[in-house]
C-alpha cells in the first residue's frame, strides 16, 4: 500500500510535467501579460510613458530565472521554453519543499 | 495577481509588510500548536501545490492571463494559519527565484494571496460545510463557493492597492509615478477577470481536489480532527 503522501507527491509531479500548458494555451489564444504585470516597454505602449518610480524600482531585483525561462533563452521556441518551464517548476517545488521543512524545524511542537 | 516591483510606492509596500508582520507572527504561533512531524509533509505538499497551480496561466483570449492560487484548498486541508505559511513560502520563492511578483511587493502579495484569500475562502467554506461528515457533498460545495469568493476578495484588495497609487503619487503635471491606473479601472479589471474567469478556475480546482480526497479517504483532513 502506497503511503498517502507518496500518492499526492505523484500528483504534484504530474502537475509539473503538465505545467507548460500554462505557457502554451495562453500563446494559442494570443493572451499577453497578466493585468498589472507589464514590463516597462509594454507600459510605454499602454499609457504613453514609463512612470518614473516604476522605471526605477522595476529593475531592483534580478531574478536568476526570470519568468520561469532561462536567461538568454527568451526568444527560443515553445518547446525549449516548455522545457525551461518544467525545469523551473521542479526547481521551484524543490526549494519550496526545502523551505517548509526548514521552517518546520522551528514550528514543530516538541 | 502578483504585483511586480515598481507598481506600488515604497510607502504602500511598507504598509503592507507592516500589516503582514503580525499575521506571519500569529501564523507561526498557531501552526506551532498543531504541527507535529507527521504533518510537515502535508504543509510542504500544500506549498508545492500552490506553487505549481499558479504556473497554469489561463488566457482571456486576446487579452491578459491569470491563474488559480489554491489558497482556499490549503486553508480547508491544513487550516487558514498553515495556509498563510505555505502560500507565503511559495510567493517568496516565486519572487526571489523567478521574478514573479516583486520583492518590495512580497508584503502586498502575501496580504492578498496568503492572508485575505485563504481566510475569506475558509470562512465561507466553514459556513457551508458546517458540521457535516468529512465525506459530505456539502464540503465540496463549501470548497467551491469559498474558493470563488476567496480569490475574488484577493483580487479586490489587489485592485485597491494598484488603484490608490495614481491618487497618492504623481508628478506636478499629473504623470503617475507607479501604477498609472486609478481605483475605478484597477478594481473593475481585477474583479471582472476573477469574477468571470479565474474565480471559476479556482473554484473548480478546489472542489475537484476535495472531492478526490474524499473519495480516496485521505487522512489529509487533519485540520478538523485537531482542535
Amino acid at each position: 500500500m502506497m503511503k498517502p503522501t507518496t500518492k499526492l507527491w505523484i500528483g504534484i509531479a504530474v502537475l509539473i510535467i503538465l505545467s507548460p500548458l500554462g505557457l502554451i494555451i495562453p500563446e494559442q489564444f494570443k493572451a499577453g501579460s497578466a493585468w498589472g504585470e507589464w514590463g516597462c516597454e509594454e507600459m510605454r505602449l499602454l499609457v504613453g510613458y514609463i512612470p518614473r518610480g516604476l522605471e526605477k524600482l522595476s529593475s531592483l531585483w534580478n531574478a536568476p530565472v526570470p519568468d520561469y525561462a532561462f536567461k538568454g533563452w527568451e526568444n527560443a521556441g515553445l518547446s525549449t521554453l516548455s522545457f525551461a518551464y518544467i525545469a523551473s517548476a521542479g526547481v521551484g517545488i524543490t526549494l519550496v519543499t526545502a523551505c517548509v521543512y526548514l521552517i518546520s524545524i522551528f514550528l514543530t511542537k516538541k | 495577481m502578483h504585483i511586480p516591483d515598481g507598481y506600488l510606492s515604497s510607502q504602500t509596500a511598507g504598509v503592507l509588510y507592516a500589516l503582514m508582520a503580525p499575521v506571519w507572527y500569529f501564523a507561526a504561533k498557531m501552526v506551532k500548536k498543531t504541527l507535529d512531524a507527521r504533518r510537515v509533509p502535508y504543509l510542504a505538499l500544500g506549498a508545492a501545490f500552490s506553487f505549481v497551480i499558479m504556473m497554469f496561466n489561463v488566457p482571456i483570449p486576446g487579452g491578459s492571463t491569470g491563474h488559480a492560487v489554491g489558497g482556499t484548498l490549503v486553508a480547508i486541508l491544513l487550516g487558514p494559519w498553515a495556509a498563510v505559511i505555505a502560500i507565503t513560502v511559495s510567493l517568496v520563492i516565486q519572487a526571489l527565484m523567478f521574478g514573479d511578483g516583486g520583492i518590495t511587493a512580497i508584503g502586498a502579495n502575501s496580504f492578498n494571496m496568503a492572508f485575505v484569500l485563504p481566510f475569506t475562502g475558509y470562512l465561507f467554506y466553514r459556513i457551508i460545510a458546517g458540521n457535516s461528515q468529512p465525506t459530505s457533498g456539502r464540503r465540496v460545495v463549501g470548497a467551491f463557493v469559498g474558493a470563488y469568493i476567496g480569490i475574488n476578495a484577493a483580487a479586490l484588495f489587489t485592485g485597491i492597492e494598484f488603484g490608490i497609487q495614481p491618487l497618492i503619487h504623481h508628478t506636478a503635471d499629473g504623470q503617475a509615478l507607479y501604477c498609472p491606473y486609478g481605483l475605478k479601472t484597477a478594481v473593475t479589471v481585477m474583479l471582472a477577470e476573477h469574477l468571470l474567469i479565474f474565480g471559476w478556475v479556482e473554484a473548480v480546482v478546489t472542489a475537484l481536489v476535495i472531492a478526490y480526497l474524499q473519495k480516496v479517504d485521505s487522512p489529509i483532513f487533519w485540520n478538523q480532527e485537531v482542535k
